[in-house]
């Protein structure tokens, strides 16, 4: 990677303000001005998130406890007996996003380790594109498949109910193996081929070689990977929307109907709460779990990648 | 095989070192089995979904009119003019306003910013907003975009707020092109007496312009396919015209949504079929953008 | 291309003049998309958008000044009144058609013909949240066996109505049902299972009667009544669980917009010919004169919260 950076190296700058021209040195700042403006932009959106989805999740915390949210078990701010516990919606993230990385990370390991060790290199070329592309399709087309084809099918074989959270699950899980499957081949093939010589120098296999050798020394990549992976799987919406079901519940049971947050949050935008009420302050409450939750979720991923990453020099 | 040398007397003698090699070779051959089914499972189940998708929708999405006629009640007529229209005004918006602000940040980090702790926070800041649900980014745009500046739920709120949902990746994008440019350019420029921004923007940029390509066309065909922040900010299932920017709007991902929840039997037919049109256009913009990479691409 | 739909997408004042939005009940939906078609083909320079957020978010965006016209599958409620007051919007009250609640069954269920109000109440109410599980708790009659729940989701008109008609009560409802906003989803539900009990929009039973049973609700008069024949909605006779569905059209609009004034008269005059192709029922003829005039006179205010599930609606308009 490069090693010239310009922060770092005080005469690279230095010699910039050899500039002769006043206006051009101006003009230099000016432009200067501009990009850090553009840079500012990322600043002002992350405000922006924390700003308004916190402020009606402060106003609507004045008309809900605490105890309330976090302590009861039932969620039905649309019922008559309103209940506001948040840990049915919570549980429905969880469960399909177990069901998901059940799927993604057998499937995006797989995938990393024959990409890298076994497949012949114009083959993985044609292949690891192939991947990529389950990510590039749109999530709306995932939900209409976990309905309409997986559904069915799987109906033939358990009794599932129409929504339910094993199709979601299992769709979800396809879509991010990309992801796990990606960053995991990357930290893969950085593992020198000197360790991988060494252990064939002592007469181990190459799956030996694969287990003892190369996944412990991508780890730090790969646990980063799947850490990313249940990210997504929380925030993804329209695959549990269409096909996961409107049903808040306490339940492990992944062949009956859950709510998860995100459905939640699109159910409400979408129907029938007015502004300024109670119930649509809830879209911003679970909106608020959700934030800190994915947050979380990234900030572990990167310190885990970079904190036990192997140095190989 | 045998071992080719004799157990020593000292060492304990009740464990006997079998090298096993055959079976070890076996035991690895099976997982290679095993690693390549892994592989092919997620390429199966793909082409199962493409099937699918076809082998429905590719007879309503070649009937006469389905790209050029308004939405109608009646599963079997009308079209998706509308929604087209729609999803590529908010691409087109998307590319006007990320690749300015999303190159402009990149290049600021990698070629301005010195190394202070408010730069530690701007790239924190955008590594975070790459993993936030672009849902959330719903909600931010509805409290912005519709009502804070008043643009109500108009195709340009949908359009700036899938904007800032496509940044972060753009900008990550753009850092890798611009960091991947040989110093030797910017020295031999500088040493020539160029000043800093003719430097970048004539020998800087458009070498890195494959690599912000590439990040622009991942962004923009996650946004033209994302429903779940549209739903937030509000656009609708049906119209009768084609959308100005700020009118009420649709985009085919929601209008894939809205057949799928329609009672009428063909209406998933309807939906497949629109999710042809969806995935052509996404497959049709990495193909612009492939070409353009050629095209001006500097070896 | 782009660029001439971008110049063109500039909206002035006087485009915005000439649309006219839509928004509300996902029941109802179709016969406005209906009427929106078919007038797209008489004037095709229209701008109509319809959307369905549901009857509560159409109003909380009606009563901001957003849209013109709000769908309901209810009447509008005191909070909205107010909140419509305080941004100086008043509405043009108007039925535009009938819609039954159909009971459904599955196919093989041949224990149950006929449900009381109370039985009902009894299945659907808060109170057996987790209680009432099998058939029999409903009606010793009925078989011991277990009792599976579809219905739309809390956050629907249809639920409102139902829970309201059912319980006296509206959102009175149980939780612990399968729920969704859409449903085409309750029809295949039902039609699946072998115990299931369900309720749906008229139009999901008619598009669908050979997957399912219908089931008759027992009227005030002690006689057990079914939606089909439509006439029974038309008449009344299948009471309570008949309702009438509105269109609330802003005053404002109509003064500032012309387009929205004749949108609302094509669609007073000919929604009759379209609602019962999308599952509907036509409003009796008498009620379509009424409220031509009453859109004539602009009346504004709400008529209906004082009619109650089951009056004629001729009386409110």
């Amino acid at each position: 990677m490069q090693n010239t950076n310009y922060r770092d190296n005080p005469d690279i700058l230095s010699r910039q303000s050899l500039n002769k021209n006043a206006s051009e040195d101006i003009s230099e700042k000016i432009v200067a001005t501009i990009l850090f403006a553009c840079a500012l932009v990322s600043v002002l959106t992350t405000f922006g998130i924390v700003v308004i989805i916190f402020q009606e999740t402060f106003s609507f915390f004045q008309e809900v406890s605490f105890a309330q949210f976090f302590l009861d078990t039932k969620w039905t701010p649309l019922f008559a007996d309103r209940h506001f516990g948040v840990w049915p919606l919570i549980n429905g993230t969880l469960l399909t996003t177990a069901i998901a990385m059940a799927v993604a990370i057998p499937l995006g390991l797989s995938s990393a380790i024959y990409l890298s060790e076994y497949a012949q290199p114009q083959v993985a070329a044609i292949l690891r594109p192939a991947v990529e592309l389950l990510a590039g399709i749109p999530t709306v087309v995932y939900g209409y498949f976990a309905l309409l084809f997986l559904t069915p099918l799987l109906r033939n074989l358990m009794p599932l109910e129409i929504f339910n959270a094993l199709s979601a699950g299992l769709m979800m899980g396809i879509m991010i193996t990309p992801t796990v499957g990606s960053i995991s081949l990357d930290a893969i093939k950085a593992v020198p081929r000197s360790l991988r010589e060494g252990a064939y120098a002592l007469g181990i296999t190459k799956l030996e070689t694969i287990f003892k050798v190369v996944l412990p020394a991508a780890l730090s990549g790969i646990i980063a990977s799947i850490i990313l992976g249940i990210s997504r799987a929380v925030g993804e919406t329209m695959t549990v929307l269409i096909a996961a079901g409107q049903q808040p519940r306490l339940t492990i049971n992944f062949m009956e109907s859950v709510e998860t947050m995100t459905a939640y949050m699109a159910q409400i935008s979408g129907g029938d709460s007015p502004r300024g009420s109670l119930n649509f302050k809830t879209l911003y409450a679970v909106g608020a779990v959700l934030f800190i939750l994915t947050l979380a979720l990234n900030i572990v991923s990167h310190w885990v990648a970079n904190r036990f990453k192997e140095k190989y020099e | 095989m045998s071992t080719s040398y004799q157990p020593d007397d000292s060492l304990d003698s009740s464990a006997e070192f079998t090298d096993n090699v055959e079976s070890r070779e076996t035991l690895g051959k099976v997982f290679e089995v095993l690693f390549l089914l892994g592989l092919l499972i997620g390429l199966f189940v793909l082409a199962l979904l493409l099937f699918d998708i076809f082998r429905d929708g590719l007879g309503r999405f070649l009937s006469p009119g389905f790209l050029t006629e308004t939405p109608s009640r009646f599963p079997d007529q009308g079209g998706i003019r509308p929604a087209i229209i729609s999803s590529v005004l908010l691409g087109s918006v998307v590319i006007l306003v990320t690749v300015p602000i999303g190159v402009g940040a990149a290049l600021y980090l990698e070629e301005y910013a010195p190394k202070a702790w408010w730069t530690a926070i701007i790239e924190i800041n955008i590594s975070n907003l790459a993993g936030v649900p672009s849902i959330v980014y719903g909600l931010l745009g509805l409290g912005v975009f519709n009502y804070l500046l008043g643009f109500g739920p108009a195709l340009i709120s949908g359009a700036l707020t899938l904007s800032l949902l496509s940044l972060p990746v753009i900008i990550v994008a753009a850092r890798e092109a611009i960091r991947a440019v040989p110093d030797s350019l910017r020295n031999a420029s500088y040493g020539l007496g160029v000043t800093k921004w003719k430097t970048i923007s004539s020998h800087v940029l458009p070498y890195a312009v494959p690599g912000i390509l590439t990040g622009v066309i991942i962004s923009v065909s996650r946004a033209i396919g994302d429903a779940a922040s549209l739903i937030v900010v509000g656009a609708v299932g049906f119209l009768t015209f084609n959308p100005g920017l700020f009118q009420r709007f649709m985009a085919l991902p929601i209008q894939i949504y809205s057949y799928i929840t329609r009672p009428e039997p063909g209406f998933a037919s309807a939906a497949a079929a629109t999710i042809i049109a969806l995935l052509i256009l996404i497959l049709l913009l990495n193909g612009i953008a492939i070409y353009i990479r050629q095209r001006f691409s500097i070896s | 291309m782009i660029i001439a739909t971008t110049i063109n997408a500039c909206s002035s004042s006087e485009e915005k003049k000439s649309q006219v939005s839509i928004d509300g009940a996902a029941v109802g939906f179709p016969i406005s998309l209906a009427v929106a078609e078919e007038y797209g083909k008489v004037k095709p320079e229209a701008k109509v958008s319809v959307a369905s957020s549901g009857t509560g978010g159409g109003f909380s965006k009606f009563c901001n000044g957003d849209i013109d016209i709000a769908g309901a599958s209810r009447t509008i409620r005191d909070e909205e009144i107010k909140k419509c007051k305080s941004k100086n919007i008043q509405f043009v009250e108007l039925p535009i058609a009938l819609d039954g609640i159909a009971v459904i069954a599955n196919r093989q269920n041949n224990f149950v013909k006929c449900l009381t109000i109370k039985e009902l109440g009894k299945i659907w109410g808060g109170e057996s949240d987790g209680k009432i599980l099998r058939w029999n708790q409903v009606n010793p009659k009925f078989p011991n066996e277990n009792l599976k729940l579809y219905a739309p989701s809390s956050d629907t008109g249809t639920f409102d109505y139902m829970t309201q008609a059912v319980t006296g009560k509206a959102k009175n409802g149980r939780t612990d049902y399968t729920a969704t906003q859409n449903q085409n989803l309750l029809v295949q539900g039902v039609a699946g299972d072998a115990t299931a009990l369900g309720y749906v929009g008229i139009s999901y039973y008619i598009q669908n009667q050979e997957k399912l049973n219908l089931v008759a609700v027992e009227s005030p008069t002690g006689k057990c009544e079914k939606p089909v024949p439509v006439d029974n909605v038309i008449k009344n006779i299948y009471t309570p669980l008949s309702r009438p569905l509105f269109i609330y059209v802003s005053k404002k609009s109509l003064d500032t917009k012309p387009a929205v004034k004749e949108f609302v008269d094509f669609y007073l005059e000919n929604s009759w010919k379209w609602v019962d192709s999308v599952g509907y029922v036509a409003l009796p003829d008498e009620a379509y004169v009424k409220v031509i005039r009453k859109f004539a006179s602009g009346e504004t205010g709400t008529k209906f919260k004082k009619a109650k599930p089951g009056e004629p609606i001729t009386n409110f308009i």
